[in-house]
């Protein structure tokens, strides 16, 4: 072999590779680095900051993490995504799963119909969608209301300060169903016939063919939606902004990721809000990777 | 921002008077006197959210072939202000002009965003307006850093038909406010004189203001905070006392819910500013005819005050190349009688020069047809306005009213109300300390 072509053959993988590596340098690492950079600067004010040369970048040092983490209102939005993070992914998972037991089921009918029923809300706009409940929220315009109004029921309303994380939380369930309903669904189309057939002759009945058979073979399915349902949870924001100028109980730091957008476009200070975003973003990568390292022995072993 | 929102919704009535006032600049337009001028043509850009800004705008590009204005619209105050910055921050990208509210001046003259333009304005555009007004466009040094546009003085607006049903008179008197509103809520308690809405800071910010506060201060070569001021302090405690005794709504202004509200008369009266009729049209024109507006409610009934809720002035972006042309382009915009004239009229909005005022809002507007004296009243009120000074830091303290006062009015809690006052303060002073200004 002639060196000529040991060196093309050294050159090729590097070439095929380039185009991942450049974007990822400049649309992922580049702004990751640019972030962490900000996060440790600072803008620092002279006398009364009027006109030219009063203020000037300087370095901050870690302060603007150590601010981050002393800041009251950040642990108590952090608190509060976990408790929002209790609510929603299990109930969004185990709607997600029994529905596509359901689906799955020999008996079910309309299935079609049903699956695209339970997907469409994933297709509208978390945005849109909180529009849509804040209306349904809203005791004198949300025709529920106007039927409990009938009815002579006295609901107090949702968006109080004891249940607002529901009405949050009910719109993210909603809203992200449909699509791990279809993930889980997907998985349980894979399983081979025959298990089931084998399972039959054992003299299983629908109920424990689904506990015993199909819940532990689209495990690794269920564990993603999972991780993702997590990292969704930690970055939740749309519905809770959406919904904040109909309430007076959602503050502008109500999650992590709002007290970031507070800092960086109401504050005017990227500086805290890079750092927060960077403890953000650890977090977010520690739980997720964390999760599946303590669960993927259980998870994946009958794969291999 | 809610302010404009409020023009923004005014404009809608004037868009009927377009066709009208378009003809009229139209037979005013000729040549232009100063065609002496080199052939050098100036293009300067002007970011605004005014309603029909580009068709008053026409009227000075017909005349000035050599300095031609472009209207960029902008969605509102605040997120122009953040690409703004941004584009300040970029170092390019920034407009010549800018509309820019009165609240914002500050933080934005800090941002290092805006021009002086003390030396590019004509003698005398200072006495076109209040002088409350004018300090707000110079924080009280030499420099001017814009020509203020409109300003928003507010007045109390009521549904005199639902007052004369339950045998109610207008409160001249906070005192008196607080009886009507008391006995309104005793005779249904559906009804509600007004809410307490912790979404709408310049809205505390202008009741605060009639009470004489000013919630910050240059003195010498520092800032002064005095958000928990005396005169704030009383007007937490008034409206939390309101709140806290169930004849005030707590619910905020601006929502589907607030709109219902004034559709079907549960909110009976509305503290606005003279933008309101536009909002109301906007949000309940089946009640047009049935409102009535008057002087805010006093503190003092032989010291008449009122305070301002929006208002804007136009600045020149200190990225601007040609200063010079872009204060003649506003000092005409807010001060000559016919571009005045197409402010009201085309754009909608309450001019604050004063010689064009009476002349450009003779009658009222179409939604208070019932009301022939409705700008009289409002030019009277205006000249009470009383001085607010504001800081470079006013989008932290308005991040904390709303925060703060949505606790307080949830909880309705008349103690919460002060404690959210105090709050503020604290976060307002922590957060100019912290930034390095210099403060007292």
């Amino acid at each position: 072999m002639s060196s000529s072509s040991i060196r093309r053959r050294s050159v090729a993988p590097y070439a095929f590779l380039a185009p991942a590596v450049l974007l990822f340098g400049a649309f992922l690492a580049l702004p990751i680095g640019y972030a962490v950079y900000l996060s440790l600067r600072t803008v620092k004010v002279r006398g009364l900051g009027l006109g030219k040369g009063s203020r000037e970048q300087v370095w901050a040092g870690l302060s603007n993490y150590s601010k981050a983490m002393t800041d009251p209102d950040f642990a108590a939005s952090v608190l509060r995504v976990a408790a929002y993070g209790v609510l929603v992914v299990p109930a969004m998972l185990g709607f997600a799963l029994l529905f596509a037991l359901l689906l799955d089921s020999p008996r079910a009918r309309a299935t079609k119909f049903a699956r695209l029923a339970i997907f469409l809300p994933y297709a509208v706009p978390a945005v849109i969608s909180s529009l849509l409940w804040g209306f349904l929220y809203l005791p004198s315009v949300s025709p529920l209301y106007y039927v409990f109004g009938k009815v002579g029921w006295e609901v107090p309303s949702v968006l109080g300060s004891g249940s607002v994380i529901y009405a949050v939380a009910n719109i993210a369930v909603w809203g992200g169903l449909g699509f791990n309903m279809v993930v889980i669904y997907t998985a349980l189309k894979a399983i081979p016939t025959e298990i089931y057939e084998a399972a039959k002759l054992d003299g299983c009945g629908e109920i424990s063919i689904a506990w015993r058979i199909k819940v532990p073979v689209v495990l690794p399915s269920l564990i993603m939606t999972f991780v993702f349902s997590l990292i969704a949870t930690l970055q939740v924001f749309a519905e809770p902004v959406t919904l904040r100028p109909l309430t007076n109980t959602i503050s502008s730091t109500w999650t992590p990721l709002m007290k970031v957008y507070r800092d960086a476009f109401t504050r005017d200070d990227l500086h805290s809000a890079a750092a927060t975003s960077v403890i953000l973003a650890v977090a977010t990568f520690v739980l997720s990777f964390g999760f599946l390292r303590l669960v993927q022995n259980r998870a994946f072993s009958q794969e291999n | 921002m809610q302010g404009h929102r409020g023009l923004r919704r005014a404009a809608l009535t004037a868009t009927a008077l377009l066709l009208l006032v378009a003809s009229c600049s139209g037979t005013e337009s000729g040549p232009s006197a100063e065609g002496t001028k080199p052939a050098e043509n100036v293009k300067l850009t002007f970011w605004t959210w005014a309603p029909n800004m580009d068709k008053v705008v026409a009227g000075w590009n017909a005349k000035h072939p050599e300095i031609q204005v472009t209207v960029n619209k902008q969605d509102g105050g605040d997120p122009a202000v953040t690409k703004l910055l941004t584009a300040i921050k970029a170092g390019s990208g920034a407009p010549d002009l800018m509309q820019a509210e009165y609240q914002k001046i500050p933080t934005l003259v800090s941002a290092d965003a805006l021009a002086d333009i003390s030396k590019n304005l004509g003698e005398g555009v200072a006495g076109h307006f209040p002088e409350t007004v004018w300090k707000s466009v110079t924080l009280g040094s030499d420099a001017v850093y814009g020509v203020p546009q409109d300003s928003g003085p507010m007045q109390f607006y009521y549904r005199a038909d639902i007052f004369k049903q339950h045998g109610l008179t207008v409160p001249t008197t906070w005192e008196e406010y607080a009886q009507t509103a008391q006995k309104l809520h005793a005779a249904d308690p559906k009804k509600y004189l007004g809410t307490f809405s912790a979404n709408d800071p310049g809205w505390f910010v202008g009741l605060a203001q009639q009470a004489g506060a000013s919630w910050w201060g240059i003195e010498g070569e520092s800032w002064s905070v005095s958000v928990d001021d005396e005169a704030t302090l009383k007007v937490a405690d008034y409206w939390g006392g309101l709140v806290e005794s169930g004849v005030i709504a707590n619910l905020p202004m601006y929502t589907p819910e607030w709109n219902a509200a004034l559709n079907n008369g549960t909110q009976v009266g509305w503290l606005s500013a003279v933008w309101a009729p536009g909002v109301l049209e906007g949000n309940a024109a089946a009640t047009k005819g049935k409102w009535q507006m008057a002087p805010m409610p006093q503190w003092s009934k032989d010291q008449p005050a009122t305070g301002n809720w929006g208002g804007s002035a136009t600045s020149v972006t200190s990225q601007s190349k040609h200063p010079a042309e872009a204060a003649k382009f506003i000092e005409w915009l807010n001060t000559s009688p016919e571009a005045v004239q197409a402010l009201a009229k085309v754009s909608g909005i309450y001019p604050a020069d004063q010689p064009g005022q009476s002349a450009a809002l003779a009658a009222p507007p179409a939604f208070f047809a019932n009301q022939p004296d409705f700008y009289k009243v409002a030019a009277d009120t205006a000249k009470t306005a009383r001085s607010f000074t504001f800081g470079p830091n006013v989008n932290v303290a308005y991040s904390a009213y709303t925060d703060q006062f949505g606790k307080a009015a949830e909880s309705k809690s008349k103690a919460g109300f002060t404690a959210a006052v105090r709050a503020m303060q604290k976060t307002t002073l922590d957060n100019l300390k912290s930034s390095g200004f210099s403060v007292k």
